[in-house]
This record gives C-alpha cells, structure tokens and sequence, in this order.
C-alpha cells in the first residue's frame, strides 16, 4: 500500500475521526451505545454501508450528472442499508429489534453521505474504498469505546458479561442508572471529545 | 373531553419526554452545526416542525395503502392481495420526503414568498435530516393511527424546535466563557445537551 493511501486509511481512526472531529454520524454514536453488542453490529453495519456506497459511487462518479447527484447517492446508499437490514434480521435478530429503527437511519447518517460527497465522488476506487473503512472504523472505534463506558458504569457488565464482582455490590456500591439514559450517553461522548482533542492537539476557535 | 386528553397527552409525551433530539437523539448533526446562532436555530426549527408536520401523515397513508402485509388488497388485483412490501419501507420514506421537501419549496416559493426566504437553505438541507426519516420510522414502530400521525409529526417537530433554540440561547451566552481548549466547540455543546436532557427527563412524571 502506498503512503498516499495508507493515510487515507488511518486519518479518520484518530486524527479526523468522523465522530469527534468531523462532527458526522452523533444520532447513531448515541442512540446505540447502552450496550456492547448492539454498539458492534452497528459500527459493523455502518462499515459495510460506507465501504460499499463509496465504491460504488467512485465506480460511477463520471456518469452521475451533478444536479442530481444527491438523490442518486441516496438510492445507492439506501439500497445498501436494506441489504444490511436484511441480513441483520435474518441471522441477528434480536440485535436488530434493539437497534429498532437506527439502522434505517444509517440512510441519512451524515457520515456515509459526507463521504460519498467529499470523497468517492472525487478519487478512485482502490482510495475510497480505503477511506470507507477508515471512516467506518473511525466510527466504530468511538462506538465502542462509549458503549464500554456506558455498559460498564451502567451495568456493571461487558458484552454481557460481569466485570464488577458480587462483592463490590455487597459492600454498597451501585450500579449508576444515570449511564443507561440519554444524559449519559450525551456527557461521556463529551468528555470522550474533550479527551481525544486535548491528546492531539486540536481546538475549536 | 377524552379524544382531545388523549392527542394532549401525545403531545406532550412527544415534545418533552421523548424529545426527538434529546432522548432519541435524532438530528443531532443539524443540531450541533446550526445552533451556534438564535436566528438560523429559528428558521431550521420552523422547517423541522412544517416538513414533519406534512410527512410524518403522508408516509403513514403510503404505509398503510402500499406497503404494509396485504395493504394492496384495495386495488382488487388478486395476485396482490398478499403482497409484502414492507422491505422497501426505508428507500420509499427517503424518496417521499425528499419529494415533498421539493414541493413544499415550490409551493412556499409560489404561495408565501416571506415564508420561504425566512426558511431558506434550510429545506433541502431537512432531506437528510435523520429526525424526520426518524420520526416517520417510529410511527411506523409505534403504530399509530392516522390522527395521532399528525399529531406526532408536528409535536416531535416542535420538540426538535425548542431544543434548538434553548441550545443557541445558552451557545450564545457561552461566548463569553473562558472554556478549556479541547472542549470548546462540540465538547462543550455535548455535555450542555447532556444537561438540558436531563432536564427534559424530569418531565416524566407528568400525566394527562
């Protein structure tokens, strides 16, 4: 792999993370992350969509008139989601009834348009289909680091499994409910930003 | 007296306790990049709640005439009378609202052109607005009937509304607050949303 692409690839895993520097794609990075593994099937699916509708899309950048372009990505793109959608309720079904209707949503999830947009529609195939997966697991990398937390402080569990033991709660510590609602998801992913921001060095005028 | 308790407390319940925005988290992009200033937070506030109010009802007639197990048994066809099309559900609600976005702004355009200037840019940005695909999805979920479609459709776009403008309010005061560096910007505007939806939360009690 060349250098050119190699960084298209590992820029948006930390330095141009779609969640905390391109602000793209919050709904779902909240919405999704109570839990470990519905937070994995859905970076999972995300991943899939992107890479996809990116290659497709670079595939036939040149035949795609600009005036219409938007809802020619979003046909694509759509078409995409059913197919995930699909898959998830054939062999994963009970993961795809928590997710309800977030993976719908991945249609207008800003990331996957964002980089239809600014990138496959621009380069190549073999580079953006790098720079879907590097988005993709850009996004999911922050999804499972806040569903880690979130599942953690809230239920004392990881990917189900129990991680705080029997005797912490006999000794009185609780598990903190305020993790499992919306106000936690909202103030993690805060201070997750306000972490990943300070380490490289990047701030907002 | 009953009827009208019960499209009240949908309302209710649609605006404050499951606010589209802060507890299911629908259209936080729009929301984080807009609500820097009062002004635009209005105009795509007002968008929101007029394009909500006009799809959520029209995608529950095409779900409920088209899509739905067996809902083509109206067209007499006998062929028909058991189809399931309920997979094209997503691609079908993404074209309708993109297709009424563009005729709401041809018709504003045509009919009230000071309603149009004051909304904007702000239509066909509503086109992949994840709150109104969102909120059509979730009447769909929750199956409700026709009138309570149009009830939900404007009172999630009103909650999304006064979301926005709370945020941009309290955006504009923190201007003058000497904020750490790597939060300011979007770190600051999470942990804000984080506190104004805990403050939606404790209307949960409320019962009408």
């Amino acid at each position: 792999m060349s250098g050119k692409n190699m960084q298209v690839f590992t820029d948006p895993l930390n330095k141009d993370n779609p969640i905390t520097k391109q602000i793209l794609g919050i709904c779902s990075a909240l919405a999704v992350t109570v839990k470990m593994d519905t937070a994995v099937v859905m970076a999972l699916s995300l991943t899939f969509v992107v890479t996809f509708s990116n290659i497709i899309i670079s595939m036939i950048r040149n035949l795609i008139p600009p005036r219409v372009r938007i809802i020619v990505f979003l046909t694509i793109i759509a078409s995409l989601v059913i197919l995930a959608d699909q898959i998830l309720k054939a062999y994963l079904f009970n993961i795809s009834k928590q997710l309800s209707v977030f993976v719908g949503l991945i249609i207008t999830n800003c990331i996957v348009m964002g980089r239809a947009e600014a990138f496959a529609s621009k380069n190549g195939v073999k580079a953006s289909a790098l720079d879907g997966l590097g988005n993709g697991f850009g996004y999911g990398i922050i999804l499972i680091i806040v569903s880690a937390i979130r599942e953690l402080l809230g239920s004392g569990t990881m990917m189900g499994l129990h991680i705080i033991p029997s005797s912490f709660y006999s000794s009185g510590y609780e598990n903190m409910g305020l993790m499992l609602l919306a106000p936690g998801a909202f103030i993690v992913l805060g201070l997750l930003i306000w972490a990943q921001r300070t380490v490289i060095g990047y701030t907002e005028d | 007296m009953d009827v009208l308790s019960h499209y009240l407390g949908l309302a209710t319940q649609s605006i404050f306790i499951q606010n589209i925005l802060l507890s299911s988290f629908l259209g936080m992009c729009s929301f984080l990049a807009i609500s820097k200033k009062v002004d635009t937070s209005f105009g795509l506030g007002l968008a929101v709640v007029f394009v909500n109010g006009i799809t959520v009802p029209t995608n529950w007639l095409i779900q409920k005439y088209l899509l739905d197990p067996g809902a083509l048994a109206w067209t007499g066809i006998e062929g028909l009378k058991h189809a399931d099309m309920s997979f094209l559900t997503f691609i079908t609600f993404i074209a309708t609202i993109a297709a009424m976005v563009q005729l709401v702004e041809m018709a504003l355009d045509k009919f009230s052109p000071k309603l149009y200037q004051a909304l904007g840019i702000f239509l066909p940005l509503i086109a992949v607005n994840c709150a109104i695909l969102g909120s059509s999805l979730f009447m769909v979920e929750r199956s409700y009937n026709f009138p309570e479609s149009i009830v939900y459709g404007l009172s999630a776009g009103f909650g999304f509304f006064l979301a926005i403008i709370t945020m941009a309010a309290i955006r504009y005061k923190l201007r003058y607050n000497n904020v750490p560096g790597g939060l300011r910007g979007l770190g600051i505007a999470m942990i804000l949303t984080g506190l104004i939806s805990m403050a939606y939360m404790s209307f949960s009690g409320i019962n009408l």
